[in-house]
């Protein structure tokens, strides 16, 4: 539904109301060179829930175009958005989201005379305060140190049209002869805009910029604020846009994978960090999301209010990784084909860190994950790190593998690692706020053996699609890192299967070879512990004991040596 | 001399007794702790304790450990075991252990606890119940006592700890205990009663003409059903860096019938609570 609302010079503004009468409103604020059309797909996600609000800002889209360059100061664009709000929602205050230049009116006019106690909150997508703004140019001035020279040439150079707006004409022509709009089309998600829209936008530049650069008032802004920032915006860095808690106590601060248009390219992400906002400033419990995005200054905890799922997590380098996370602060679910020792390692991390849970999932089962993923997904919601840890072992000489063997193995270890990324790595990709996918992969994957056919074949392969999927998944800001343990001392063995053996000669070998792995004696933590550093990192491929990275080393100095090596005839009698 | 297996009703009941002292200790000494107490400290308040109620020698002397040192993190040599300078501070779990002997009855105890709250360590403590449960019906069973030591470690594999009983010196879960007799000086040599080792040696040397040994570890000299007897059964498990154990006295009669000797000790009132709660 669309209507104008007459502002205080007499310009027509064009809103546009949809969602829920009644509910929370949301109004919505785009940026240059757009018009409302910006926030569709936002729009459309919000309003099953809130009364949202979209208008053209004067200059744009359906709005008035004022004649001269003075009625495109911030003041009369603060004076616009009060009127809308006043129009849309004259009783309750109302929430804001604005992007761009959107973001720049909003801040103005929170920091000044205009909206008191009308918003209830604030949610800026790349666009900073120009009174910041202006601080932060001065302080790197004042200390230019290595880093603050960085961040300041790193800025100027991002800002470069903002010079060229100020010249007469040449702006205008380049719109024209659509020279612009090529430059924008780089961009992800940019759209093309109306040409005319263009044109009169860039009176915000000359009418604001210099003026607010030059005299900067800054005000305190006291409602709660979340600032999206995209992590490639080749416009806005991030320092410009979060180095702000001085005047803004109340801040969160979320990174999200994606370009400067992240309202169109990533609508449905936007619309969760937005309604958590809202949620918690009506009164609503505060998200784990949002409450590590509040986080202000260094984390105690490493891990703090993140969501961190295992699978296999009832024994072995599962427990431990697991515990270690907890004790970073993490919230973790535990997965285990047994439901009991996953219980146990839910009642020891709930010792370490938040509560944690437990479920009993069998990995190689595609309809068990998937119904596992969706409770996942409505009791803790989206994961932040997936952890595909749950493997078996198998030893002994192809021939004697069986076929049934073979596909034990491959459900477990192939397709419970696929099963892992499909549905809970799918969660955290949709999530749209990037992550990380851990598969426990294993040195055999790059050590061939003639001792191990079946479970080197498996391992492989959850080498190779971690590498592929970690590509996939770059530019959706989700890590994938590939872990290949080594000699660690767990209970591999006793579920590993010795096959050509009968079951007596099986349980000796077992024991033989258990006594070899505890004699090598690499306790699972460190293993965790070097799991949790490949997340933080993003290591692409983390071998962990030493024969693991001499091994890595040697698969790519010395093929031949490791070929001939895979001759050698562990009898394990 | 050498001890002999102890079974007379009489001298189990002064067992008891000599028990039931030194947890007694524990526990007082316990309660006096304070935040920047010493190892030191808390190790000469059990022994001043036990002195003025009629203790005459040690098995060995009493041991205090604090925070990490609970679960032996970084114990290289058996001089590491011996009470230090580390102080208490709130919140960090202590074991307090000691093995005096009266009148040539001897105790062997051990107490976990903590100075105000420490989740792990309650979990602990609570987690050690199934140990006296499975030693003793193993025990009962007849099994070898190599693999009650392996069932105990596959028991703290599934409950996710450490076992820290072999840092023992021998990796020993429990040692026998017999009545001493002994014309020796009552000298202490580091930290051990000279008479009481006198009588473990002797123990020693007869079990081993046996193949057997007083000592029980997860070697091939421990691969036979427990002798009768009484012995000092303290299984020490460990998370991260806090350790609890208890150690108290299982008598194995001469049919091979095995029982605690005393069920009035405070870990086991703890959780006949928990369970009650």
């Amino acid at each position: 539904m669309a209507r104008n609302v007459t502002s205080t010079d007499g310009v027509p503004l064009r809103i546009y109301e949809s969602g829920v009468p009644g509910a929370p409103t949301v109004v919505c604020l785009h940026g240059y060179p757009d018009d409302h059309t910006v926030w569709d797909g936002v729009a459309a996600e919000l309003a099953a829930r809130y009364h949202l609000v979209c208008y053209d800002t004067r200059g744009a889209g359906e709005s008035g175009v004022p004649g001269h360059r003075q009625a495109y100061r911030l003041g009369q664009l603060a004076e616009d958005l009060t009127m809308v709000i006043d129009a849309v929602s004259p009783e309750r205050p109302v929430h804001l989201l604005a992007h761009d230049w959107g973001s720049i009116q909003a801040w103005h006019a929170l920091s000044g005379p205009w909206l008191g106690d009308r918003v209830r909150s604030f949610t800026s997508i790349s666009g900073p305060c120009l009174d910041h703004a202006s601080h932060w140019l001065r302080a790197r001035l004042r200390r230019p140190t290595p880093r603050a020279l960085r961040e300041l040439i790193t800025q100027l150079v991002s800002s470069w049209y903002i010079g060229l707006f100020q010249l007469p004409l040449l702006p205008e022509l380049l719109w024209r002869a659509r020279l612009a709009q090529r430059v924008l089309a780089a961009a992800h998600g940019a759209r093309s805009p109306a040409v005319a829209d263009a044109i009169h936008g860039l009176q915000l530049y000359r009418a604001n910029m210099l003026g607010h650069l030059a005299n900067p008032s800054p005000g305190t802004i006291d409602v709660p604020v979340q600032v999206l920032v995209p992590t490639r915006d080749p416009f806005v860095s991030r320092s410009l846009q979060t180095d702000i808690t001085r005047w803004v106590p109340n801040l969160a601060i979320r990174e999200l994978p994606g370009d400067h248009w992240l309202p169109r390219s990533h609508p449905h992400t936007v619309a969760r960090c937005v309604s958590e906002l809202i949620d918690n400033a009506e009164g609503g419990p505060e998200a784990r999301t949002l409450r590590r995005a509040r986080a202000t200054g260094r984390q105690p905890r490493r891990f703090a209010d993140t969501l961190v799922v295992i699978t296999g997590a009832g024994s072995g380098i599962g427990r431990a990784t697991a515990l270690e996370f907890a004790e970073q602060g993490a919230e973790v679910v535990v997965t285990d084909i047994e439901a009991q020792t996953a219980e146990r390692t839910a009642q020891l991390a709930s010792v370490l860190g938040p509560p944690a849970s437990a479920y009993p999932v069998d990995v190689s089962d595609g309809g068990a994950v998937e119904k596992f993923g969706r409770v996942l997904l409505e009791k803790h919601g989206i994961p932040d790190i997936v952890i595909n840890n749950a493997g078996i072992g198998m030893a002994g000489p192809f021939f004697d593998t069986t076929v049934a063997d073979w596909e034990r193995i491959i459900d477990v270890n192939l397709w419970g690692v696929i099963h892992g990324c499909r549905v809970l790595g799918g969660l955290l990709v949709a999530g749209g706020a990037g992550g990380t996918i851990v598969n426990i992969a294993s040195a055999a994957a790059y050590l061939p053996t003639r001792a191990l056919p079946a479970y080197t074949t498996t391992k492989a392969a959850v080498l190779a699609l971690s590498q592929c999927l970690r590509g996939e998944l770059a530019e959706a800001g989700v890590g994938v890192v590939a872990i290949c343990p080594g000699f660690v001392d767990t209970n591999i063995v006793s579920t590993t299967r010795f096959v050509g053996l009968d079951a007596a000669e099986e349980r000796t070998v077992r024991r033989r070879v258990s006594e070899q792995y505890h004699r090598r004696s690499f306790p699972p933590r460190r293993a965790a512990q070097e799991i949790l550093r490949a997340v933080a990192r993003n290591t692409a491929i983390a071998p962990i004991t030493v024969e693991a990275k001499a091994g890595l080393l040697a698969s790519r100095l010395t093929p031949g040596l490791l070929r001939a090596l895979a001759r050698a005839n562990p009898t394990f009698r | 001399m050498v001890g002999k297996a102890v079974t007379d009703p009489a001298d189990l009941a002064k067992f008891r007794e000599v028990q039931q002292l030194a947890y007694a200790a524990a526990q007082s000494v316990a309660q006096t702790l304070e935040p920047g107490v010493t190892e030191k400290q808390a190790a000469r308040r059990i022994r001043e304790y036990l002195l003025d109620r009629g203790v005459q020698d040690w098995f060995h002397t009493p041991f205090a450990w604090f925070g990490d040192r609970t679960a032996f993190r970084g114990f290289r040599t058996p001089l590491q075991f011996f009470p230090t300078h580390r102080r208490l501070a709130e919140g960090m779990a202590f074991i307090l252990d000691c093995a005096p002997v009266r009148q040539g009855y001897v105790a062997d105890i051990g107490y976990a606890g903590c100075l105000g709250t420490n989740q792990i360590c309650e979990q602990l403590r609570d987690d050690l119940r199934e140990y006296r449960t499975l030693i003793v019906t193993r025990v009962n069973e007849r099994v070898p006592l190599r693999q009650i030591y392996r069932d105990v470690d596959a028991l703290i594999a599934r409950q996710g700890y450490d076992n820290r009983h072999r840092v023992y010196p021998g990796r020993v879960i429990a040692h026998q205990l017999s009545k001493v007799h002994s014309r020796l000086p009552k000298l202490v040599a580091a930290g051990f009663g000279l008479r009481s080792v006198q009588t473990l040696v002797g123990d020693l040397i007869v079990e081993r003409m046996h193949h057997r040994s007083p000592l029980w570890a997860d070697g091939e000299l421990s691969n036979h059903p427990a002798t009768p007897g009484l012995w000092a059964v303290e299984p020490h498990i460990a998370f991260r860096d806090v350790g609890v154990k208890f150690e108290e006295i299982l008598v194995v009669t001469t049919t091979g019938a095995a029982y605690w000797l005393d069920d009035d000790l405070p870990h086991v009132r703890r959780w006949q609570r928990r369970v009650a709660a």
